[in-house]
């Protein structure tokens, strides 16, 4: 049940993200796609979960070894990506500022 | 695994966090807003990654600390150091990071639900569902990782900028993509289905050529989305799902944005039909030959500098061959030069006039260009025709009038700048040879089109000096 729904929340998650994206202007673009890499790293919260699982059920070294990658990878993600974007945006000046 | 949180907690806090990125997102609909809104995404993902740590007991953890710290401190060395011309490669890089990640949550979430359904700990009914979910996550991730690793390398030149295409290309693609999807279904081990979609991912980007890069890393992170939020479903994570989501439709509409502006099907793209060159001698709208020289002379007798001087309102327009002369600067001080003289100058950007969407936007605000300068094609084509000096800095393809002449050619019914409605235009390009779209551009044999040849670092200087 709980995974029918989870699924619903994907698509209806994706539909109200396209019309909020949609307003954002060509101009900003790059910071966007940088932004959504930044986004695209919160997949460390799923790293998190599994590496929490195979730490408390002493699992072969391996599992947390890719554990372990997934959450670095992850959050190269996170941290650059709002790093970049934050750069980005301070460019970005009105004339006359 | 038992959760420190009632379940019905987690998902109130999940959900009042993605309306938080929202919001973020929102905020980023205005360049005056848009730093807040980036900064609020932050601290939403910051307190999703405390709440999940919390939830799960691992907040006392130093192995996971040390990974965050690792992610982080790489990161942010790496956020500082990067230079914004190579902003596509490091998007591209980045999606392949997201990707390989998301991958790895899948093949954890597999095996770790295998032994307990092995040992009978795990519901039979959704063991199946949970199974092929996480396969799926694994696929899409490591097409993500493989393709970018690939897209990367050649924004970054280290791989061949030109289409790679092996004999059988699309037949191989083709199989490719049904022997992963076999192999999946049949819960083949999974190294077999990983290995798969690696080669797909490969053996896709290789065969992109660099102007199509655009709509490659735009799709790419869209995949990266979607392969985080699959892994959600898998590991059962509401927020990861929501996000996943997210970022897969901002990618998806990228997509369809940069397939628009550059005229080409996204199943192009994917299963490689290659842009068409116009025979030499077939479509060409006009043969550049000897006999052009006649034409030369009907052209303006007026110097560029002139030109500039009379003109009360320019327009410039900068292509990717300005950022590729590391240009950007001398424009910023033709600009200024302009400006000075109580000229009003804006700026055209072309969809397109990058290596990824929005490029050239960040490439001139790096030079402090006023971002309200900047225009997009639709707000500024009308305007041409009213104009009186165009400057074209190292752009073909997307100011090329024979887009909507030149039927049967690649660019044809590709929108374009029309520069050439302008009373005159001065372009600055290295050469006069066609753009990456191989058909000539007729905007150069105009009589009111003037051109500067060379390296734009000193044309553009020398037209700057030259009024």
């Amino acid at each position: 049940m709980m995974q029918y729904v989870l699924i619903g929340i994907f698509a209806v998650s994706a539909i109200v993200g396209y019309l909020i994206i949609n307003n954002v202007p060509p101009l900003l673009h790059t910071p966007l796609m940088s932004g959504m890499n930044a986004l695209s790293g919160i997949t460390v919260l799923g790293a998190l979960t599994v590496t929490a699982v195979a730490l408390k059920h002493s699992s072969p070294v391996l599992s947390v070894i890719v554990g372990v990658v997934a959450i670095v990878l992850a959050m190269i993600n996170v941290a650059g990506g709002f790093g970049i974007t934050a750069r980005m945006l301070k460019m970005f000046k009105k004339e006359g500022k | 695994m038992e959760t420190l949180l009632a379940p019905v907690v987690y998902y109130v806090i999940s959900g009042v966090l993605v309306a938080g990125v929202l919001v973020g997102l929102s905020l980023m609909s205005r360049a005056s807003t848009a730093r807040a809104g980036n900064a609020i995404s932050a601290v939403c993902s910051v307190i999703a990654i405390l709440v999940t740590m919390y939830n799960y007991r691992i907040l006392s953890s130093a192995v996971i600390w040390i990974s965050i710290a690792v992610g982080v401190i790489l990161s942010l060395i790496f956020a500082a150091k990067v230079k914004m011309i190579q902003m596509p490669q490091v998007v591209a890089l980045l999606n392949g990071f997201g990707g390989l990640s998301s991958a790895l949550v899948a093949i954890l979430s597999f095996s770790q639900t295998e032994l307990l359904y092995l040992k009978e700990l795990y519901d039979p009914s959704k063991y199946l569902f949970s199974a092929y979910v996480s396969e799926v996550a694994l696929i899409i991730g490591f097409v993500t990782f493989t393709g970018s690793l690939v897209a990367a390398g050649k924004l970054h030149k280290v791989l061949p900028q030109k289409p790679v295409v092996i004999p059988g290309h699309t037949f191989i693609s083709v199989a490719l993509i049904v022997l992963t999807v076999v192999s999946a279904y049949l819960r083949a081990p999974i190294w077999i289905t990983a290995l798969l979609s690696a080669l797909f991912g490969f053996i896709f980007a290789i065969r992109v050529g660099g102007a199509d890069m655009p709509i490659t890393i735009s799709l790419l992170n869209s995949l990266s989305g979607v392969a985080g939020g699959i892994a959600g479903i898998a590991v059962g994570d509401l927020m990861l799902v929501a996000i996943g989501g997210i970022v897969g439709a901002s990618g998806l509409l990228l997509t369809r944005i940069m397939c628009k502006a550059m005229n080409r099907k996204l199943s192009g793209i994917i299963l490689g039909s290659r842009v068409k060159k116009p025979a030499a001698d077939a479509q060409a709208p006009e043969k550049p030959a000897e006999e052009e020289k006649p034409a030369e002379e009907e052209k303006t007798s007026l110097t560029p500098g002139e030109i500039l001087s009379q003109a009360q309102n320019v327009i410039i327009i900068p292509g990717y061959g300005m950022a590729l002369a590391q240009a950007q600067s001398n424009v910023k001080a033709l600009f200024d030069k302009l400006e000075e003289k109580g000229k009003t100058v804006k700026f055209a950007i072309h969809p397109v006039a990058g290596r990824m969407p929005g490029h050239m936007n960040v490439l001139l605000a790096e030079v402090d260009v006023p971002y309200d300068k900047l225009f997009e094609m639709d707000e500024i084509n009308e305007e041409f025709k009213d104009t009186d000096a165009v400057v074209v800095i190292g752009a073909s393809d997307v100011v090329n009038p024979a887009a909507n002449t030149a039927e049967g050619t690649p660019i044809y019914g590709m929108p374009v700048l029309k520069a050439g409605d302008a009373k005159y235009v001065i372009v600055c390009n290295f050469d006069d040879k066609p753009g990456y779209a191989g058909v000539p551009n007729t905007l150069y044999k105009q009589k009111n089109t003037i051109m500067l040849l060379g390296d734009a670092k000193d044309t553009v200087s020398k037209l700057t000096g030259s009024f």
